[in-house]
């Protein structure tokens, strides 16, 4: 009796001493896909315009429908993906760890994020800079007036780093009132304990229009203290993938350059002489074969969320909720910089 | 007289106890360490397979962010390491205060609860079952919501004096620190040693004589004379850095920030209500009889409390009193939900900011870990110095 | 002879009555002096804060969905406690499936309040729970039966809340039984190692297990091997409640005098066989106010994984109110209400464990 216990212990002994001899393998994230039919995607838990679901758990925003359009390109249906909501804390180490595929949550591409995370990044989306959000009571006019007052954050993003390094060049010894959640920072500033709000400038204009009880009682400052180009970040050393995105989010930026709408896709696929339009779509050219994909990759994506400009204008654009400009996010040739390199 | 032999020796027995006791050790032992291994072996191929950095290198790199409250000056140049000095000097602030705070606030409750009157009974009652059964960080942001509504606009605090009450906190003055507030420190500290030899004198000499001394107001008059002393040897500064009001705010001077201040009542108040029922059952649990000789010598209620039933009831009080103070200290962690910058909310944005996990979230649980230890070390100690010296 | 008549001496005074309303007020209320001052300044200071504390929450509060009218009172605005209903309780539930959380939440409710009455502490109980548990997590989950597939990160609210409660305390109990034995173990080794985990779990908070849980867990496993989220968040829980739980058992198990495991080994039992049959029977039914305790602490502690994006409760009130302008600023108001929820739970289980105490120590009472 006592003897199958030890026997019973030794087999134990060995198969753990096997278990850790295992190698850990490498997996291919287009691979990985295709065999599990969905393309996983981490977003925000809740940033109207970026990433947000309603009370019925349906996704809209500008990160969704970047997910919609990869899916539809690598997978043929904008439908199968999964939107695994994070928070700020936990995005990088879902990326690194493999629960999603791709982090398309407003992330700031930084140096630190592309060195030292073992995290890859795409193509920039959103164009978009820190600013500062005060009462009208306040008559704050400029950032250089918060000497010394309290400023609401939410940690772990770039903004608290970003406000640390303007009140350190500019003087101003702000004193940073950090909080973890993003609803508490904003209940924070809303409540009077701060006398301004920062973030990314997108999200200024979400929380003003969305969460203040009036929004003509609030500002957005005009001055931008940093540079935030967002965009989705995949995992380094994944080439495949990482060309699949940023080529997608190219080919959409390229397909408004050339007037490719959701609506028009079907015709001109049909009847364009456009040899640009021609290989965007698929209809002459095949250039969906060098990113291991079909030649209609780009004509389903299109169909499934419409171009850059159509995605800008649902959800983020002047006649949305956020109600901002294309500003520096419009085409290269109107006077923003968006600037697709061809896809040829 | 036959000598006495010695019992012949057991043969060794590989089924004996002894050797099965072996067997089961060794084999945890290497089940644990080959576990361990594993996870390490994991975790390494992870790190290196996604070009993570690892190691505690970036500690001494400058932090970058600034941190909103903190006892010692600190600037965003300042290296991780003293960020996170900084962080853990806030979690003491709360953790020594609130476990004062909280001693002082469950006894008055718990001793409450013997009392005749009953409407006080039924009120310690109300607190004691209404703060325990909601969450603690339901409670924090309770108080935090109350502190940040209620309180005045910080354009219009309300003043009382050199005070200054409003959104941004209770503003006071503070000493420009100088030579004389030095001198007069060390002569509080001399003043304090000084009292505790006069209370130990004072309790010899009443042992020896009858004579009762002044054991409460004596002491204090000392430590407190000579804090003066020492200040006025140093010239007897007066400079104050007072709070002023700004143009959006209260400038200078010192601030108990609404964040610090709602983690104080909260942690005081919740912990409280279960260090109550620690003092109830442990006056409980002195025999009844006690209570009667006490009054049949003629002590009146309140000398029976504190000369017979408190000293025999710290006995059975002490042990489920440092498990309190310890989950005070942890629950202090939860501040990070109220942006409160103490050790867990500093460790947070390291995180982010540096990608090391694992190095940050060790150095939380060592900082947690050492305190705990030394909170349990104190009250050992306390512990069995207030031990009955039994047979 | 003369007649002499009955001449009854005065009446005395009726006795004090010591029964009664009167009685009772003139001992507890007007005992002593002092008393008596003490009941003056309470009864003034309640007189004055409890007719404003019902004024705010039943007189003048609102309790439709109008959050104009809400907006216009001074009382207290319940309206968003019935507007916001169904995303408090049930969290990001797909709206039309809720029915399957709110039954799942029901039969796991039924079957803990039926762990607690005697009359079913019967061998049936244990198949009862991985049935119930089964069932829970087959509703809850979907994919099979017709149900449509949620998955685990929109699970969220109370039936989060229960689930994460008893599932962990279920497992944690069975951990804990072990590592209490290891630690009262007569060999070295395994007695420091159950000390070792015990110590180093008891002395760090859950905000830091929960956070080990989420960010190193992933990167402790093999590549490719992803566990969800709800099941990491389980795992921290049940071993930190493990480790006090183990503290507490070991109490029990100390209490348990010497002589009846020396009888046992008189009578030839082996060691489990002894603790099986003797030990832990009475160790348990000793402990059983201090595993209660621990429900309720776990219960509470439940609160926590907020912090990691699961939204049981708390955080699922959070989420109602945050997204929606015309509601904020009635936030006290959704506090109070899960406040009262969790009182509901977290008091009727404490009544339980002075019930269970009393029950077990029927023999001490004089």
């Amino acid at each position: 009796m006592k003897l199958i216990r030890l026997k019973t212990a030794m087999v134990l002994v060995a198969a753990t001493g096997a278990l850790a001899a295992a190698p850990a393998f490498a997996g291919k994230t287009v691979d990985a896909i295709k065999a599990r039919g969905q393309v996983i995607c981490g977003v925000n838990t809740g940033l109207a315009g970026f990433s947000a679901a309603d009370s019925n758990g349906k996704w809209t925003g500008m990160d969704v429908d970047v997910c919609r359009a990869v899916a539809a390109a690598v997978l043929s249906d904008p439908e199968k993906v999964k939107y695994v909501p994070l928070n700020a804390q936990q995005r990088f180490t879902a990326l690194q760890s493999g629960e999603v595929d791709i982090l398309a949550r407003n992330t700031t591409f930084t140096l630190t994020r592309d060195a030292s995370l073992g995290l890859s990044q795409t193509a920039v989306t959103y164009y978009d800079g820190q600013g500062f959000l005060v009462t009208t009571k306040s008559k704050i006019k400029s950032a250089k007036q918060l000497k010394g007052q309290t400023v609401c954050v939410q940690s772990g993003t770039t903004t608290e780093k970003n406000l640390t390094d303007y009140s350190k060049a500019a003087g101003l010894n702000i004193k940073p009132v950090v909080f973890e959640k993003l609803e508490a920072a904003e209940g924070a500033y809303f409540s009077g304990r701060c006398v301004a709000y920062t973030t990314d400038a997108s999200g200024l204009a979400s929380t003003r229009n969305k969460v203040a009880k009036n929004p003509a009682d609030h500002v957005i400052l005009p001055d931008l203290i940093s540079k935030e180009p967002l965009g989705p970040m995949v995992r380094r050393g994944d080439d495949d993938w990482t060309a699949i995105v940023k080529w997608t989010i190219y080919g959409l930026l390229e397909s408004e350059e050339y007037g490719v709408t959701a609506a028009n896709a079907d015709d001109q696929k049909a009847n364009s002489k456009d040899p640009v339009v021609g290989r965007l779509l698929g209809s002459t050219e095949d250039i969906g074969k060098l990113l291991g994909l079909d030649k209609e990759w780009l004509y389903r994506a299109i169909k499934a969320t419409g171009n850059y400009g159509e995605i800008f204008e649902r959800n983020v654009g002047p006649k949305s909720a956020l109600q901002l400009p294309r500003g520096l996010n419009n085409q290269w040739n109107k006077g923003g910089i968006q600037y697709a390199p061809p896809l040829r | 007289m036959t000598t006495p032999s010695t019992p012949p020796k057991k043969p060794w027995s590989w089924r004996s106890q002894a050797f099965r006791g072996l067997i089961y050790q060794v084999v945890t032992v290497v089940l644990i360490v080959l576990v361990v291994l594993y996870l390490a072996n994991n975790t390494n191929t992870n790190m290196k397979a996604r070009g993570i950095q690892s190691g505690f290198d970036f500690m001494m790199g400058g932090a970058g962010f600034d941190i909103g409250e903190s006892l010692f000056p600190y600037d965003s140049a300042d290296p991780y390491w003293k960020a996170f000095l900084v962080g853990f000097v806030n979690t003491l602030r709360v953790a020594v205060v609130g476990i004062v705070l909280t001693t002082i606030l469950g006894t008055i409750i718990g001793v409450g609860r013997f009392s005749r009157n009953a409407l006080v009974r039924g009120l310690c009652l109300c607190y004691v079952e209404f703060f325990r059964n909601i969450p603690i960080l339901l409670q924090l942001l309770m108080w935090y919501l109350m502190f940040t509504e209620v309180l005045p606009e910080s354009a219009a605090p309300l003043t009382l004096g050199p005070l200054f009450l409003s959104k941004g906190g209770l503003n006071f003055p503070i000493p420009i620190w100088s030579g004389g507030y030095t001198l007069g420190a060390w002569g509080l500290l001399a003043g304090i040693v000084a009292a505790v030899f006069y209370r130990r004198y004072a309790h010899a000499s009443f042992e020896r004589t009858g004579v009762p001394k002044s054991t409460i107001l004596t002491p204090i008059g000392i430590a407190i004379g000579l804090g003066l002393l020492g200040w006025l040897l140093g010239g007897a500064p007066t400079d104050m850095n007072r709070p002023v009001q700004g143009e959006f705010a209260i400038e200078n001077g010192g601030a108990l920030t609404p964040e610090y201040m709602s983690v104080l009542l909260g942690l005081t108040v919740y912990t409280a209500s279960f260090v109550a029922e620690v003092v109830r059952g442990g006056i409980q649990s002195v025999a009844l009889g006690q209570s009667e000789a006490a009054s049949a010598l003629g002590l009146a209620r309140g000398q029976t409390m504190r000369l017979v039933m408190l000293p025999q009831a710290l006995r059975v009080i002490i042990p489920p009193l440092t498990n309190q103070y310890l989950n005070l200290t942890k629950n202090s962690s939860l501040a990070v939900a109220i942006g409160y910058p103490d050790v867990v909310s500093i460790a947070n944005t390291a995180i982010n900011q540096t990608g090391r996990a694992v190095e940050c979230i060790a150095v939380i649980m060592l900082v947690y870990l050492s305190t705990s230890l030394f909170t349990s070390v104190m009250m050992n100690w306390y512990n069995n110095r207030s031990a009955i010296q039994e047979r | 002879m003369t007649a002499t008549t009955f001449e009854p001496i005065a009446a005395r005074s009726a006795p004090v009555k010591t029964q009664g309303l009167v009685a009772w007020a003139r001992l507890n209320l007007f005992g002593s002096v002092s008393t008596t001052i003490g009941t003056v300044l309470i009864g003034a200071a309640l007189a004055l804060i409890i007719p404003k504390l019902l004024g705010w929450g039943l007189i003048n509060a609102v309790f439709a969905k109008d959050y104009e009218a809400c907006h216009a009172a001074s009382g207290a605005c319940w309206g968003v406690v019935s507007e916001k209903f169904r995303i408090i309780i049930f969290g990001r539930y797909p709206f039309e499936e809720q029915w399957r959380a709110l039954i799942a939440t029901v039969v796991l409710l039924g079957l803990l309040i039926a762990s607690c009455m005697r009359v079913c502490w019967r061998p049936w109980l244990g198949a009862a729970w991985v049935l119930v548990l089964a069932l829970y997590f087959t509703l809850m989950f979907g994919g099979v039966i017709g149900l449509s597939r949620v998955e685990t990160d929109r699970w969220g609210g109370l039936p989060l809340t229960i689930l994460l409660a008893s599932v962990s305390m279920a497992l944690a109990f069975p951990i804990s039984l072990v590592i209490a034995l290891g630690r009262r173990s007569k060999l070295p080794a395994i007695r420091s190692v159950c000390a070792i985990y015990v110590e180093l779990i008891r002395g760090v908070p859950l905000i830091s297990v929960l956070f080990m849980a989420s960010f190193m867990f992933p990167l402790l496993m093999p590549q490719g091997f992803t566990i969800d989220v709800l099941v990491r968040v389980l795992a921290g829980i049940t071993f930190f409640a493990a480790a006090y739980m183990a503290e507490v058992i070991r109490g029990g198990l100390q209490a348990v005098p010497k002589g009846q495991v020396e009888a046992a080994a008189t009578l030839g039992l082996s060691y489990w066989q002894t603790q099986r049959k003797i030990v832990l029977p009475q160790a348990l039914a000793m402990v059983i106010p201090g595993i209660m305790n621990n429900f309720i602490s776990t219960f509470k502690d439940t609160s926590l994984v907020t912090i990691v994006s699961l939204y049981e409760l708390t955080g699922a009130m959070s989420l109602a109110l945050n997204s929606d302008a015309n509601w904020r600023p009635f936030k006290i108001e959704g506090y109070l209400f899960i406040a009262m929820i969790y009182f509901v739970f977290c008091f009727s289980m404490s009544r339980y464990s002075n019930w269970i105490e009393k029950q077990v120590n029927k023999s001490k009472l004089r």
